[in-house]
């Protein structure tokens, strides 16, 4: 193997590199603080972020077990992006004396889900599939338990472990099935090969659950509540919205090519399971009070909004989902960066402790009302941009049903988004809490956040952009 | 810089400058210079507009701009006015204008009042400006969103029950609403095969009619929401009640004039063999909403309440005669919709004036005000005068249009909703009167009024803006009629097309 196609890895070796400098900085940093590692780290994955928008080749690698195409570098750019600002969001967490000496453990941890991420969405084989999403959600289990003095992150911890071994082996056993049937485990040769026999329609319903628990899927969903609360809030954010983008990436392409022949058959399941998850996510949103698990319900329903745009087959419903996952980044990580400001600075994390909040800290308050309306699909920031297109998708197909359910499910969305709103703006409260600077850090990851919401819906290249990368069933 | 997209560049200009203000007093000048210079450029655009159309232009749409937006999805930033939008344009700046100055006096969060004040304007007047139906949405939602926050933060009563129960219906109506655009964009395929989201392209073509009859509805529901239809208009009452003076100015005034003319310039127009077959459904809802909205506006003993439910009878009677389908009525629907446009913000206003010197809004606990301030009680009774349809005044040219042009139609069902339609101006006769009766006239029931001061100037100057236009339209229509008639031809054409 020569070394040009090895660089075809390009994203998956930089990154391994990172991983490395960071394991090695970290000893070589003489002060007991450490204060220059976090600045080191983010400038490097910015680095690395602006390296992978350079041009690349692309092309198969290890007998086309890896994949690398236009679309699949896309992919990991917008992980990338969403990365570097979770990244900085995390900054001031870590600086907390309880996280001081996990700093760069932190980093390299999450480098390493992340790497398990880029082979996944480049997978051209299912056991490379395995690997990538083995390496992608078991180490977020640390991640997930990380406040070692709190309960509630050792059962994060301790959920989350449990539902990454139950879901993968879920979806292997679907494979084998697969594999059985067809004796062939590459995803090429599987789009010819397919023949939807039972076993084969038993096999991908298998696979269809273990993805169904990564996206938070009801009725695969109940670990989500419970793990979003507990961990703390930057793995939250990471978990939410880059774990959930990249399950949501790689099932996408999945469907597309390797089970494109039983497109009726995924159709109906996806009607169903995207009705289930957008009305009971969001009913059960209704009554929550923490925040983190409020976001929690609310992450679960939009990836039933997701799927409106998945169930069409088509070319505009993947590159309506690339598009959404792109803006839900930015609008996710809009409205954690606020909780995470409040959060560290407070410590409160329910709804109730926000009242009157703008009266205080008006700046965090537009920035979090702005995170709400784009997750809620109100003009003019890129949330409706998104859904619109979703729906669009959908109804593309002719599923205008769904796309009504849809949109009533937006309305209820908006209704408990508007109690965020309502808490912040119109409730009084004798105590609220007091005015304070945020840190440089935070400041320049809401920016970058409020930026990529009100830049990526009116400017329409990059729609256009990652249409022309899509491709339908 | 085309002269229409000046209608959304001068608001955003003015949010800018308020942004940048340092406290009240700056912030209510900016805004108020702001919207002095969007009403100038809507009379403006008035001259333009006529010269325009002496010189021989008979395009249907005229100032016309297209840029592309999303290539893929065609949907374009594409902008355009007829007589009838010009119409609406000029109501719109008329009622920002003297909404700001009944605005006046707010205090608390006065720069953020402003600002959402505007923004709301601004998404109105993009609204009117587009022909691209999903430009059109996305300014219509941009209409709906500042109404919570104003109705939450600076409202009054049940102010955050009236906020969430307006924001949620109305965005129920924009849920339909949505369903029914992506039904007309993937069913506007046509001859050419091509899909498309501009209302003159989309105008040309028929629509499948099994697609009509399922987006008709939805889309007409959509904006009848909006523009108070029975029964998806309860989150008026309550809604305008709830809400501080400007905001209800310009929600009773322009918010719901935007349903009525949403449902005829994209529900009837693009679907009208649809409308024909399923007016009838429409006329029964619409005929309720007159006589309901009228019956409901007699029990009431709160000013705005009252006001609130008449203005529900006034749009209904609006979506009633834009479904009557012939030239006459539809002509006396848009000057109803600018006629009570006027007078519904007249109203608000006043009632604005009145609670802000009695702190109360009950009828039976105010009495002979007319003693008291006599400015604003000749104002109100002019408007009461205007409301009832009394000849000389705006209310009374709209409504005769309307119902000659019902009388049109000889079935009996027609002639039926006609009459009972027409009953509703008795009723309103007796809540006006009423009202007017117990709260101007006769002795003065609560002696600590006495002294409070009669209209400031800047309440003078909002009073006498809207009397004057009340006025101008009811002794001189001609003007305001010429430009919308010749801009409803080509819809009354397309509906009579498919005369059921």
């Amino acid at each position: 193997m020569s070394l040009e196609s090895f660089l075809l890895m390009r994203h998956e070796l930089l990154l391994i590199a990172i991983a490395l400098i960071v394991l090695i900085a970290e000893i070589a940093m003489h002060d007991k603080e450490k204060k220059g590692l976090i600045p080191f780290v983010i400038i490097l994955f910015a680095i690395h972020t602006f390296v992978g928008f350079l041009p690349e080749k692309t092309g198969n690698l290890f007998g086309e077990m890896f994949r690398s195409s236009q679309l699949t570098l896309l992919m990991k750019n917008i992980l990338n992006i969403g990365v570097l600002i979770v990244l900085i969001q995390s900054a001031e967490w870590l600086k907390k004396p309880e996280n001081k000496e996990k700093i760069s453990e932190f980093f390299i941890i999450l480098f390493s889900t992340l790497i398990g991420m880029y082979f996944m969405i480049s997978a051209g084989h299912f056991v490379m599939f395995f690997i990538g999403i083995e390496t992608a959600t078991i180490p977020l289990a640390v991640l997930a338990a990380y406040e070692k003095s709190k309960n509630k992150s050792a059962e994060a911890g301790v959920k989350l472990v449990l539902m990454a071994a139950l879901s993968t082996g879920i979806s292997l056993y679907g494979v084998s099935m697969i594999y059985g049937t067809s004796g062939t485990l590459y995803f090429s040769e599987l789009t010819k090969l397919f023949a939807s026999s039972p076993l084969q329609t038993l096999g991908f319903i298998f696979f269809f659950s273990g993805m169904a628990f990564k996206i938070s899927i009801v009725p695969f969903h109940f670990w989500t509540p419970d793990v979003y609360e507990g961990a703390p809030i930057n793995v939250t954010s990471y978990l939410s919205v880059i774990s959930k983008g990249a399950a949501v990436f790689i099932f996408t392409i999945v469907l597309f090519t390797v089970f494109s022949k039983i497109i009726s058959l995924w159709q109906d399941v996806i009607y169903v399971s995207s009705v289930l998850t957008m009305t009971l996510a969001n009913l059960f949103a209704i009554r929550q009070k923490n925040l983190k698990r409020f976001l929690a319900f609310s992450s679960i329903a939009q990836a039933g909004f997701i799927f409106l745009g998945i169930i069409g087959g088509s070319t505009l419903g993947m590159a309506s989902v690339i598009y959404f996952v792109l803006i839900y980044i930015f609008s996710n990580l809009g409205a954690f960066g606020v909780i995470s400001i409040i959060s560290n600075k407070t410590g409160k994390e329910n709804m109730d402790d926000y009242d009157g909040l703008y009266k205080t800290n008006p700046k965090l308050s537009l920035a979090m009302m702005l995170s709400l309306f784009s997750l809620a699909g109100i003009p003019p920031v890129a949330g409706f941009f998104g859904k619109f297109f979703l729906f669009t998708a959908a109804a593309q197909q002719g599923f205008y049903l769904l796309v009504f359910i849809g949109v009533l499910n937006t309305i209820i969305s908006l209704y408990y988004y508007l109690l965020i709103v309502k808490a912040m703006f119109i409730n009084k409260n004798d105590n609220p809490i007091a005015y304070f600077k945020s840190d440089n850090y935070s400041k320049v990851s809401l920016i970058m956040c409020i930026g990529g919401m009100v830049i990526t819906g009116f400017a329409s290249v990059i729609f256009e952009y990652i249409k022309n990368l899509s491709f339908g069933v | 810089m085309d002269i229409l997209t000046l209608f959304v560049i001068i608001p955003t200009l003015t949010i800018i400058g308020i942004l940048f203000t340092k406290n009240n007093k700056q912030a209510r000048v900016v805004a108020a210079v702001g919207m002095s210079i969007q009403l100038i450029n809507a009379v403006n655009l008035i001259f333009s507009y006529i010269s325009l159309r002496k010189s021989g232009d008979t395009a249907e749409f005229v100032f016309r701009k297209s840029y592309v937006w999303f290539e893929s999805l065609n949907i374009q930033y594409a902008i355009g006015v007829d007589g009838i939008a010009v119409a609406m344009i000029a109501l719109t700046a008329i009622i920002i204008f003297t909404g700001i100055f009944a605005s006046w006096e707010v205090t608390e969060l006065s720069r953020e009042f402003f600002i959402s004040l505007i923004l709301l304007s601004t998404g109105v007047f993009g609204f009117f400006i587009s022909l691209d139906l999903f430009t059109m949405f996305l300014f219509y939602e941009i209409a709906v969103i500042p109404m919570y926050l104003l109705i939450g933060i600076w409202g009054s009563g049940p102010k955050e029950y009236s906020a969430m129960k307006l924001t949620l219906m109305l965005m129920g109506g924009s849920a339909l609403l949505l369903v029914g655009l992506i039904g007309i964009y993937f069913s506007s395929a046509g001859v050419s095969g091509v899909l498309s989201w501009d209302l003159s392209v989309i105008s040309k073509i028929n629509i499948p009619i099994e697609a009509q009859r399922i987006f008709f509805p939805l889309t007409f529901i959509g904006f009848g929401a909006l523009g108070a239809l029975f029964p998806f208009h309860t989150w008026s009452p309550d809604g305008h009640a709830s809400a501080p003076t400007a905001v209800s100015m310009l929600h009773a005034g322009v918010l719901m004039k935007l349903g009525g003319y949403g449902a005829f310039r994209v529900a009837m127009f693009l679907m009208p063999q649809a409308a024909q077959e399923q007016a009838w459904i429409f006329l029964l809802l619409t005929g309720i909403s007159v006589v309901y909205g009228a019956f409901g506006a007699i029990m009431q003993k709160d000013l705005k309440y009252i006001n609130a439910y008449s203005s529900v009878s006034h749009c209904g009677l609006v979506l009633f005669g834009l479904l009557m389908m012939n030239k006459t009525a539809m002509d006396g629907a848009i000057l109803q919709m600018i006629s009570h446009g006027i007078m519904t913000a007249l109203f608000f206003g006043l009632i604005g004036m009145i609670y802000g010197r009695t702190h109360t809004r009950l009828i039976n606990e105010m009495g002979g005000l007319m003693k008291v301030m006599p400015f604003l009680s000749v104002c109100y009774v002019i408007g009461g005068l205007a409301s009832l349809g009394l000849p000389g005044l705006s209310g009374f040219v709209a409504e005769m249009t309307i119902f000659v042009g019902a009388f049109q139609h000889a079935d009996l069902f027609h002639r039926v909703m006609t009459i009972m339609a027409i009953s509703a101006i008795v009723i309103t006769a007796v809540y006006i009167l009423r009202v007017v009766g117990i709260l101007l006239f006769g002795p003065i029931r609560n002696p600590e009024f006495n002294h409070l001061t009669d209209g400031k100037w800047h309440e003078r100057l909002t009073t006498i803006t809207l009397i004057s236009a009340i006025a101008g339209i009811g002794l001189a229509p001609f003007w305001l009629s010429n430009i919308i008639q010749e801009s409803l031809t080509p819809i009354v054409e397309r509906l009579a097309a498919f005369v059921h």
